[in-house]
């Protein structure tokens, strides 16, 4: 069981009315690997999340998560399954009417019988983690991009989970604020052996953080390490690589 | 011709297809009533931004409509010699229909649609699937607390517009049109049955909130999660919602005659 993938996407199909996302789309994600999903817009990346995380079902397919087909699971069942997964969503998604405190202590109020000290404590040390200190009391409208990040990805973290699912974690941010959600990502991913999902159009971030890549194009998915698609022969691989301006020698060179 | 058939079937399985959703989505939240946690807090905080944040209109309201009752009631009555009965027609009238029914198309506009939009707004930031992920139920945390406070305050509202309606109707006959005061009074209390008129109101006021409630939450949490999305969903719980209470008004006074 510690061998099998820890997420297995099996012949996925995945439609939206008549827009088919996902025709036939398998892909297996390691145990406390850092993989990230790419993909041009519109390819699927956030969907692909979403399915891992059983808030959309698809037309057809299997999808395991820890050995558990999310799939065939009704919400009570998912509910269990969600407990082992942490999600940074694109928006943040925040509860805005919650300050970033009670964000964060908002998922162990409701599944940890902890003491107030305890869970103060608790949210204080993820929001170091984070590096973010002093924005308890603030709203989520009242923080910057890249804040509303790290309190999303902290808010992911609270829970303990063993797989992680980012989505878009470097949009929108300046090269500072994305190296910063990069490195903390690594530190997380290190430190917690958690599995990691990044789905991401980033192609520097991808080749310095992922372990496995697995890129999205049209009715096909192309999965391996992020040097294998860098050097990869195939003309659909590479014309998405050269889209995002990157040349396999300038991307390895920053690789660690 | 075969066109206009097929929108027109279209249209009809789409409708029922909205109804079967609803009936779904209202067993879920009767069974959210009852499963723990109770969600207290949330349900407070709801009756004060929906009832406590709508005394000021339903009161002002009650007040206007009190008056031209008031007024009008006696331009009719003073034909036939009969403005001692003011209090009677006033009270009648706000206490069988207009109470409980202008409640809740006010509450409707302000509340309902209020609540159609913030919970629309929280599907399209995500914070609904934001909940899932942390395995908590948006229905249980999110809607019940919120259509319940509706079902509680539409009948404390309904009660503060006729109290509000009744003092609009003295003020105009007693004290502008020289109406007796106890013959207002006397009147209406007279003309009001407890058990038919004001247990009657009680129940148009508790259906109504049903209602609503419903139609709000499940209008916000099944909208499109654009801000376009948000606008539909807003709109079309005042629609639905206001035409809803008017029909079932029309089936609650032919049924139980209130």
């Amino acid at each position: 069981m510690a061998d099998a993938p820890h997420v297995h996407m099996r012949h996925v199909r995945m439609a939206f009315g008549g827009r088919v996302v996902f025709g036939d789309l398998s892909c297996a994600f390691e145990r406390g690997r850092v993989s990230v999903v790419l993909g041009g817009s519109g390819s699927g990346k956030s969907t692909m999340l979403k399915l891992i995380a059983g808030l959309v079902r698809p037309v057809a397919g299997d999808v395991l998560v820890d050995g558990e087909d999310v799939t065939r699971l009704g919400e009570r069942a998912l509910g269990r399954v969600r407990r082992k997964l942490g999600m940074m969503f694109q928006g943040g998604a925040l509860l805005d009417s919650l300050s970033v405190f009670d964000n964060l202590a908002f998922p162990l109020h409701e599944h940890r019988a902890l003491a107030e000290p305890a869970i103060g404590e608790a949210v204080h040390r993820r929001l170091r983690d984070v590096g973010l200190e002093g924005v308890d009391a603030l709203l989520p409208g009242q923080l910057s991009g890249g804040m509303t990040k790290r309190v999303a990805l902290a808010r992911a973290l609270m829970m303990d989970p063993v797989i992680l699912l980012c989505d878009e974690p470097f949009s929108g941010l300046d090269p500072i604020s994305q190296r910063r959600v990069e490195d903390l990502l690594l530190r997380v991913n290190r430190e917690q052996q958690i599995t990691m999902i990044v789905v991401s159009h980033h192609i520097p971030s991808t080749v310095r953080m992922a372990d496995h890549v697995v890129l999205l194009l049209p009715e096909r998915a192309v999965e391996g390490s992020p040097e294998a698609l860098l050097e990869s022969e195939d003309a659909h691989v590479r014309a998405f690589m050269r889209e995002e301006d990157v040349t396999t020698d300038a991307a390895l060179e920053v690789h660690p | 011709m075969i066109t206009a058939v097929a929108r027109l079937g279209g249209l009809v399985v789409a409708g029922l297809e909205d109804m079967g959703r609803l009936a779904v989505f209202t067993g879920r939240v009767a069974a959210a009533l009852v499963l723990p946690p109770a969600r207290l807090r949330a349900f407070v905080d709801e009756v004060y931004k929906l009832g406590v944040l709508s005394l000021v209109i339903i009161g002002v309201s009650g007040f206007a409509v009190g008056m031209v009752l008031g007024l009008q009631g006696y331009n009719t009555l003073v034909r036939f010699g009969a403005t001692n009965s003011l209090g009677a027609v006033v009270g009648l009238s706000l206490i069988r229909e207009l109470g409980p029914v202008l409640t809740a198309l006010l509450a409707t506009g302000r509340a309902g649609s209020a609540t159609a939009a913030e919970i629309g707004t929280m599907v399209a930031t995500e914070q609904l699937d934001g909940l899932r992920m942390m395995a908590v139920d948006p229905v249980h945390l999110v809607v019940m607390p919120r259509a319940a406070a509706m079902v509680v305050v539409m009948p404390l509202l309904t009660a503060l517009f006729v109290v509000m309606g009744l003092a609009g109707g003295y003020v105009v006959g007693v004290h502008l049109m020289g109406v007796d005061a106890g013959a207002y009074m006397g009147s209406l209390e007279n003309a009001v049955d407890f058990r038919d008129d004001v247990l009657g109101c009680g129940l148009k006021a508790v259906v109504f909130g049903v209602l609503v409630g419903l139609v709000a939450t499940f209008r916000g949490y099944t909208s499109a999660p654009t801000s376009a999305g948000v606008s539909t969903a807003t709109t079309t719980t005042v629609v639905v919602a206001s035409v809803s209470i008017l029909i079932v008004d029309y089936f609650i006074t032919a049924l139980w005659g209130v």
